[in-house]
């Protein structure tokens, strides 16, 4: 930790926030609706609105849960050093690749 | 050796730190089923179907718990730490608890 | 005497006994038993006292106001960080009274730790005042009124007691953390308006052994005895630092 990845930290769970309360309302709209996962694709292809939400909400879980787990690493399992930087980056890569994906198959099935 | 103290600051950082860790396990898994989608409707639907049993409903609601959870006790570790906020009751740390858990049931009673 | 038997002289227990039981030894000792009588308006500085002149003087333990206002007394009762001379032996709960030297400090002997890693981190989190290169010649004018003055006014009562030290998770968990008393001074005397090292305290308090390690876990907060907070204090630092950092990025 220090200043610039509690910057990070702290300012995409911000983002985070607003993203959270936006997918919390919508996944319980669409499941008192009754949508099966047709209906959900349905809405999401094409919509752009939907891509750059999620492309920002995956962005923001990428940086922020690296940098919580890195911290419950060092205090918990004593990691230290270059190795668990090293593994928290992977760890962010893996969600923006996995993320990003994902995103992209809602928006263009 | 500290005894654990059952007070509001403790119980809401292991909470938080808690349900951070579940989250961090199940959001490459969320992903990975997302990504079946690629695979067109009926791919993503036949793994849903097939995901959707007790067990499976059940860590749902675990993890929409844990997101609210999460989301609610980072708030207030929000407030205390950017608006000098003095806060340190077993009231608010409730409060926290119980919309997550309120948006969980919601969840809950809304799934088929 | 033996480690095994509560010590009674050989006469039979006095009826109002309570049984308290202390750490002995240094990391690698055990928990000794003494029976110690009730007496009223008792403190658990007069049992360790009392265990220490009439049962075992080879007891090592500190204190020195037994008034609280020195701090020396702390140790760990009933699993609690306090200061013995102020715990009365009626408020605790029924049954033994376990006595444990201060958690997250190297012991000494008994219940006496060293305090040197705790004054080391006071200084390494720059917790003394700068006057910098040309301090002005006549005296400075602070309103105690002033944000910053009230700011440091809430935190200055730190007797340096450990209690916040010994209470801290994360001082457990990660020894380069600097602890709450140290950042709870460098807030002080980040709110000092006369202080000229400020840029240099700031990035002593940043980082994995600084402010931005803890958790609002709030046990400093909740077992101190002057009734101090320094989990708002580094609050205070964590907005001071990005204020810092944010202004280095241009």
């Amino acid at each position: 930790m220090n200043a610039g990845l509690y910057i990070a930290q702290r300012g995409t769970a911000v983002i985070l926030a607003f993203a959270v309360t936006v997918h919390l309302v919508t996944i319980i709209y669409a499941i008192r609706g009754g949508l099966t996962a047709g209906d959900i694709l349905a809405r999401t292809h094409g919509n752009r609105w939907f891509l750059g939400f999620y492309l920002v909400f995956v962005l923001a879980a990428a940086i922020h849960a690296p940098i919580g787990v890195r911290s419950i690493l060092r205090e918990w399992a004593t990691w230290r050093g270059r190795s668990l930087d090293l593994a928290m980056l992977a760890f962010s890569a893996l969600l923006l690749v996995l993320g990003v994906r994902a995103a992209l198959a809602v928006y263009l099935t | 050796m500290i005894r654990p103290h059952l007070k509001p600051g403790f119980l809401a950082a292991m909470l938080h730190r808690l349900s951070g860790i579940a989250l961090a396990v199940f959001l490459p898994m969320h992903f990975i089923a997302l990504g079946m989608a690629l695979g067109g409707a009926d791919s993503l639907q036949s793994f849903l179907g097939v995901t959707h049993n007790a067990f499976v409903r059940t860590a749902e609601w675990g993890l929409v718990t844990a997101l609210g959870l999460h989301m609610a006790l980072g708030l207030r570790v929000l407030a205390i730490e950017l608006f000098a906020v003095r806060e340190r009751s077993a009231l608010v740390v409730s409060a926290c608890v119980a919309c997550s858990l309120t948006v969980g049931l919601l969840f809950l009673l809304n799934g088929s | 005497m033996d480690a095994q038997n509560s010590t009674h002289g050989g006469a039979s227990h006095p009826p109002d006994a309570m049984t308290v039981e202390v750490w002995r030894g240094d990391r690698g000792g055990a928990f000794q038993n003494f029976a110690v009588p009730r007496r009223e308006n008792q403190t658990v500085l007069d049992v360790v006292t009392e265990i220490q002149r009439t049962h075992d003087a080879t007891l090592s333990y500190r204190f020195a106001c037994r008034v609280g206002m020195c701090g020396s007394c702390a140790m760990i009762v009933n699993g609690r960080p306090r200061w013995t001379c102020r715990t009365r032996v009626d408020q605790l709960e029924a049954g033994p009274i376990r006595l444990e030297p201060l958690r997250n400090l190297p012991i000494v002997k008994d219940l006496a730790v060293d305090m040197a890693p705790f004054f080391d981190k006071w200084r390494d989190a720059h917790g003394y005042f700068e006057p910098g290169e040309q301090p002005p010649a006549d005296f400075a004018v602070v309103a105690p009124d002033s944000a910053e003055r009230a700011a440091a006014d809430e935190g200055i009562e730190c007797i340096n007691c450990g209690i916040c030290y010994s209470a801290c998770d994360v001082v457990s968990w990660n020894e380069d953390y600097l602890g709450p008393a140290a950042l709870n001074r460098a807030w002080t005397l980040v709110n000092d308006v006369r202080d000229r090292g400020q840029d240099d305290r700031l990035a002593a308090v940043s980082g994995d052994a600084g402010c931005h390690s803890c958790h609002t876990h709030m046990s400093c907060t909740e077992f101190c005895p002057k009734a101090l907070s320094p989990t708002y204090s580094i609050a205070g630092l964590k907005r001071a630092t990005v204020k810092r950092a944010w202004k280095r990025r241009r």
